[in-house]
């Protein structure tokens, strides 16, 4: 049977022209600062700017908590879920699945009312509550994608096995966790981390509305003030997401590979 | 589905319940605080008053002509996204899975596709306003060698179509990343053995592609669907507050109680998540149907 490829390769170049067209305008347009040449001038001034690398810097930091704890929760969780409570699997996958169903403006709106300066757990009263509260919000954010990924990393080697053969040499639950469990599935949990760090670094509605000095929302008012930053901005976002895209692809590869 | 359990006995499992319980109490009780009750605070106040007592009022005032506006402009938004999305991406993904392509151009697809999905919020907004704005790229274009000036059309980045266009950045790859799974369930056999009986293609796609592929390709609609309806950032960014989609207004009204009753915008994000729950709900379940197929 032959088959002409005309049409899947018109689908794939117009795929292609929508996704590397607005790139290209965007390059373009972040380059015509200066009038009449092409510079790297946005890029400079953005760069310079002691609010960009503040925001940037706080969205790093915040990132790097919300994995730590977020890998601190699922791991666990899931691991516990697979080993000893296969029953309780269908309502666990339910709940990490609720943070796609309930939008995340809904969500913060929730935490504004009940985290508040009145409530019992008053934790948007102080700057370092709020960031702790935000940084909890964005492992709801997460949530799926960690999970996810972590499950189908567990999925993969023997649980019960590795379990028995360490609870038998006379490991603890602690060690079998962190000795055995998180070495093994140790490329699931840096794809979820990746991931993770490509949906807090540019979060906007969630760090806007708890009012923290975050990437997002610095984005967000350098684009309603400036004309050309914002396009350069685009561009290094771009290039943060495609770094965490790259490196999710890497440690996959790198998993294929060691478990032949 | 779950490994060969070996002859050993449950590792010293006979301590019962409650110790097994404790492996995943952190769990919970994250979801609870931090998903479950903020969730179930707002669901509450769309029913009450002011002073606490029970109301239909809140959900009665819904019906206000700006208030429904916002609604419809944000189901027509999602809508439109995530159909347009779902035909080209479910295109794309056909091309690359069984197109008879050359072999990278499919790694390829799915990488740029994980990125692109993942590339939305307020980056999104700025790239699009560099490239259909009054000053993009593309609009100067089409004036320079087209002579069609797009914005005398009416065209508007800030606008209905804008904002669709705008939206089919993240909403076809995704479609293309979840899509392509079930693609690759239809069965080479399938084919042969309805070309063997002397289907025409369209034939193979009336009877046999299709009818496997609707609940996946329905489903993945509703996913995106929901994926759109929910977005903030990029409408923020790119519009500010001049088009009155709902997640526009609730934002509003967090920042400002624009609509002057705190438990009317309870009721406006119960609306929310009714549009988005119903949607997911319907997702799941014929995500079940399509999965028959695949074992």
């Amino acid at each position: 049977m032959k088959k002409s490829t005309f049409g899947p390769w018109l689908a794939v170049v117009l795929g292609a022209a929508y996704f590397l067209i607005p790139l290209i305008a965007t390059v373009e347009f972040s380059m015509r600062m200066k009038r009449g040449e092409y510079s790297f001038e946005a890029y400079r001034v953005v760069l310079g700017d002691p609010r960009f690398q503040a925001s940037l810097g706080y969205s790093v930091a915040l990132a790097l908590v919300t994995i730590v704890i977020g890998v601190l929760l699922v791991v666990p969780t899931a691991y516990w879920v697979q080993l000893r409570l296969p029953k309780l699997r269908p309502i666990v996958e339910f709940i990490t699945l609720l943070p796609l169903v309930i939008p995340a403006i809904v969500i913060v709106f929730g935490y504004l009312r009940i985290y508040n300066s009145e409530s019992w757990l008053p934790l948007t009263d102080s700057a370092r509550g709020t960031d702790l509260l935000l940084a909890f919000g964005y492992v709801t954010l997460a949530l799926p994608y960690m999970y996810r990924s972590v499950d189908t990393g567990l999925r993969a080697i023997d649980v019960r096995t590795l379990t028995e053969a360490a609870e038998s040499l006379g490991a603890g639950p602690a060690t079998i966790l962190f000795k055995v469990i998180f070495p093994n599935i140790r490329s699931a949990i840096l794809s979820g981390s990746f991931l993770t760090f490509a949906i807090v670094i540019g979060e906007f509605t969630f760090a806007a509305l708890l009012d923290r000095p975050a990437f997002g929302p610095y984005l967000q008012l350098v684009g309603a003030n400036r004309a050309y930053e914002p396009a350069a901005l685009a561009i290094i976002a771009f290039v943060v997401t495609w770094a965490c895209m790259g490196l999710i692809q890497v440690f996959g590869a790198a998993r294929g590979a060691a478990s032949k | 589905m779950s490994e060969p359990t070996t002859a050993s006995v449950r590792p010293a499992g006979g301590s019962g319940l409650p110790w097994a319980w404790i492996g995943v109490a952190p769990f919970f009780l994250f979801a609870i605080l931090f998903l479950i009750l903020p969730t179930a605070f707002l669901v509450v106040g769309a029913f009450q008053t002011a002073d606490g007592a029970f109301t239909l009022q809140n959900l009665r005032d819904l019906s206000q002509p700006s208030i429904v506006a916002a609604y419809w402009i944000s189901i027509q938004i999602s809508a439109a996204s995530a159909l347009g999305g779902a035909l080209i991406g479910a295109f794309l993904a056909y091309a690359a899975v069984g197109g008879g392509l050359p072999a990278w151009i499919r790694p390829t697809l799915m990488t740029f596709s994980g990125v692109a999905s993942n590339f939305a919020g307020v980056p999104l907004a700025f790239a699009f306003l560099a490239t259909l704005g009054r000053t993009g790229l593309v609009t100067w274009a089409l004036t320079t060698w087209f002579g069609f000036n797009l914005y005398s059309t009416g065209f508007n980045l800030l606008s209905f179509v804008g904002l669709t266009l705008t939206y089919l950045y993240f909403q076809i790859p995704l479609m293309v990343l979840i899509l392509t799974p079930a693609l690759d369930g239809l069965k080479k056999e399938w084919r042969e053995a309805s070309s063997i009986l002397g289907a025409s293609t369209f034939q193979y796609w009336r009877w046999i592609g299709l009818p496997v592929l609707w609940p996946s390709l329905m489903g993945s609609t509703l996913l995106l669907f929901a994926n759109s309806f929910g977005a903030v950032a990029t409408a923020y960014a790119l519009t500010g507050s001049s088009l009155n989609i709902v997640t526009i207004l609730l934002y509003a009204q967090i920042r400002g109680d624009v609509l002057h009753n705190q438990n009317l915008g309870y009721a406006l994000a119960l609306g929310m998540i009714l549009i988005t729950g119903f949607s997911n709900i319907a997702y799941i379940w014929l995500r079940g149907r399509a999965e028959r197929w695949s074992r």
